[in-house]
């Protein structure tokens, strides 16, 4: 696969004045793409393979690299709504919504609110339900080393990937920078996780009109497939596609089959 | 000075082994473990320690709040301080404090703190803790980066709810109440004195300030190790050019006294081990959920003491804790000497003294209590002249003449 350079920059929400850092690659039809808890990865896999076929376009909410604001936002609707400002800022033609994880959660509350808006929709391992009977792993409580195996059906693989271009744990100045981002990262995302990842959705999903396509890790660890099968049911019409030997970080370890599936389903 | 006599209210009873097979004192830990009726003497011992310390003559007697931990059975201190209104009548009653970000509405706290100082006669010292990230976050499921912003809204409605005379509307984010009407209010006017323990938030240095508050800083690893932080609040007191009250803060201190220090050793040794390695053995994971800590204070380096040097304490012994004064232990006068050091270079009005520690038995508790009263507390009294060992502003104010209890089984 051909290296794709996502490049970045930052634009300014209407009506709210927030300005946040967008990363842009490719060309070919509109895909707009919302992050995980984590954010983008450095050299991100997905993107990378996403942009091969589409020009993709994917906004880091307040909290998030270079984006700022996020005293702004509190709850559900107000995530919601301001990635709705963002969809709206980059001016993409019918784009395909793909949202991992919150992103996911994110993506498929804009769907149920704004239905005419959001026509295709596709939610990897998405956020957003919850069933007593697989609870989801509490991502707040986990110690960093912790995270490669419960992202990654390859752990060793996705530490590699994680910690790409990082620096020394024991060095305080890099221990504090990375204390500094995680708290603003995970801080935000605990707005709409934390607990319990559940903002209502499901009383929500059946208004969903989109085309939806769900994908998900045979092997996810965080988000257990299970709640694939309760996405499809939830949502009228939708497709669920599990992929083989893939974590809840589903487009980073198998990228080339998230492609694969959108691409054959829109 | 002024001294609080304060109780953890730690369980007892955790196995030799609770270090390798449980990860955590606090969140997760089975509640299989706690057994009711042992439960039952366990309360009343702590409750009769706290009553004996007013006997001895400790300014205060203090409790506090905590969920979900065998660290602290303290879920409601307002509980606990209501049975002390009844059997003390001297002592300040420090509740420090009830963790406002945590109830709904919040109204609760001005409500029950009212009910406290009315019983006891206008004897409460108010705390309002943000809450440990184990207890706000992890417990009582608060979600981490807005427990601030829900904490500071909760603080405004209960001083309105004291101040006001009639019944208004509270239009908060967290909390919208069409009759906010605080039946009873506190005896002391407009509030009772108001301490903060913080843990080295540099945002709370501030908001004591703007409000007359008292700066509590509850750390378990000594004076020597608390000074960066304190300084950091005295001179944020001056740039705010503010007078510099001692009773403006406080600190608490583990303290063990024996009529020598070899004698400390041997009685309160290994009941200081059992505090360092179970009572405060908490996951790293439950210490500071992201969000908790505002991004300001990550950035300056102040980090949870459970977070930051929890690790240590399984391999410190006795001389490592008290040559590095994380426990100040030894005869009275070594416990003299050294409380003295630690007023002076912390500059505090006010100790939270620590003088049940862990598992510690009730004749150890009280051995230790007696002998701080006596031989040590008086020596200590006068260390800040000029302030008259009193700041009106940072301690009780009770009631001049209080009714005569008719307790039925005297």
């Amino acid at each position: 696969m051909p290296a794709v350079r996502m490049k970045s920059r930052l634009i300014t929400l209407k009506p709210s004045g927030m300005r946040i850092e967008v990363a842009e690659a490719g060309k070919g039809r509109d895909l707009l793409f919302l992050h995980g808890a984590g954010g983008h990865m450095l050299n991100d896999p997905l993107l990378a393979a996403l942009a091969t076929k589409y020009r993709v376009a994917a906004p880091l909410l307040p909290g998030y690299g270079r984006s700022d604001g996020e005293d702004g936002l509190r709850d559900m609707l107000d995530f919601t709504l301001h990635t709705l400002d963002a969809m709206a800022k980059l001016e993409l033609e019918a784009p395909i919504v793909v949202g991992h994880s919150m992103g996911g959660m994110i993506a498929a509350e804009m769907a149920a609110i704004a239905r005419t808006e959001v026509a295709k929709l596709c939610l990897l391992a998405p956020a957003g339900l919850w069933l007593d009977d697989h609870p989801v792993v509490d991502i707040f409580s986990k110690l960093p080393y912790e995270l490669p195996a419960l992202l990654f059906h390859d752990a060793e693989a996705g530490k590699k990937l994680m910690t790409a271009g990082g620096g020394d744990m024991n060095d305080p100045e890099f221990l504090k920078q990375f204390l500094v981002t995680n708290a603003r990262r995970l801080g935000m995302a605990g707005k709409i996780l934390f607990p319990i990842p559940d903002r209502g959705l499901a009383q929500r999903l059946h208004r969903v009109i989109a085309k939806t396509l769900i994908v998900w890790g045979q092997e996810d660890a965080l988000i257990p497939p299970v709640y694939g099968e309760a996405f499809r049911k939830a949502i009228p019409g939708s497709k669920l596609v599990k992929v083989a030997k893939a974590g809840h970080a589903v487009g980073q370890e198998r990228p080339d089959a998230v492609l694969k599936a959108i691409q054959a389903f829109f | 000075m002024k001294f609080t006599w304060f109780h953890l209210m730690p369980w007892p009873y955790m196995p030799d082994d609770f270090r390798q097979k449980h990860r955590s004192v606090w969140v997760d830990l089975p509640n299989r473990m706690y057994e009711p009726e042992r439960g039952h003497s366990v309360y009343h011992r702590y409750l009769d320690q706290l009553e004996f310390a007013e006997s001895v003559g400790f300014d205060g007697i203090g409790v506090n709040e905590h969920h979900a931990n065998a660290y602290g059975l303290m879920p409601s201190p307002n509980i606990m301080a209501a049975t002390l209104t009844r059997r003390t009548s001297k002592a300040a009653l420090v509740v420090l404090g009830n963790s406002i970000a945590l109830y709904n509405p919040p109204l609760r706290v001005a409500e029950e703190f009212a009910m406290l100082d009315v019983l006891s006669g206008g004897r409460l010292v108010a705390g309002f803790p943000v809450g440990t990230s184990m207890d706000t976050n992890y417990a009582y499921g608060t979600i981490p980066a807005l427990t601030r912003e829900k904490y500071a809204e909760a603080h405004e409605l209960i001083r309105k709810a004291w101040a006001a005379d009639e019944p208004f509307a509270f239009n908060g984010r967290y909390t919208k109440l069409r009759y906010v009407n605080c039946w009873p209010k506190p005896i002391q006017r407009p509030a009772p004195p108001i301490f903060i323990p913080g843990g080295g938030s540099v945002e709370t240095y501030d908001f004591c300030l703007d409000n007359t508050y008292s700066y509590s800083y509850l750390s378990y690893s000594g004076y020597l190790r608390a000074k960066l932080l304190m300084e950091g609040y005295w001179k944020r007191v001056a740039e705010r050019k503010a007078d510099e009250s001692p009773y403006r803060a406080g600190f608490a201190q583990v303290i063990c006294v024996a009529d020598t220090d070899s004698e400390a050793e041997r009685l309160y040794g290994p009941h200081v081990s059992y505090f360092y390695n179970r009572c405060l053995h908490v996951y790293p994971g439950f210490a500071d959920a992201p969000g908790y800590r505002t991004i300001k204070t990550i950035q300056t380096g102040a980090l949870s003491q459970f977070t930051q040097s929890g690790r240590d304490y399984p391999n410190m012994t006795w001389k490592d804790l008290t040559e590095n004064r994380y426990v100040v232990a030894g005869s009275p006068e070594t416990v003299r000497q050294q409380m003295e050091e630690l007023i002076r270079s912390l500059r505090v009005g006010n100790i939270f003294c620590l003088l049940h520690v862990g598992d510690m038995p009730d004749d150890k508790v009280r051995h230790s209590t007696k002998l701080f009263a006596e031989k040590v507390m008086p020596h200590l009294r006068n260390l800040w002249p000029e302030w008259n060992n009193h700041d009106d502003r940072f301690w009780i104010h009770p009631m001049n003449e209080r009714v005569e209890l008719k307790v039925a089984a005297e």
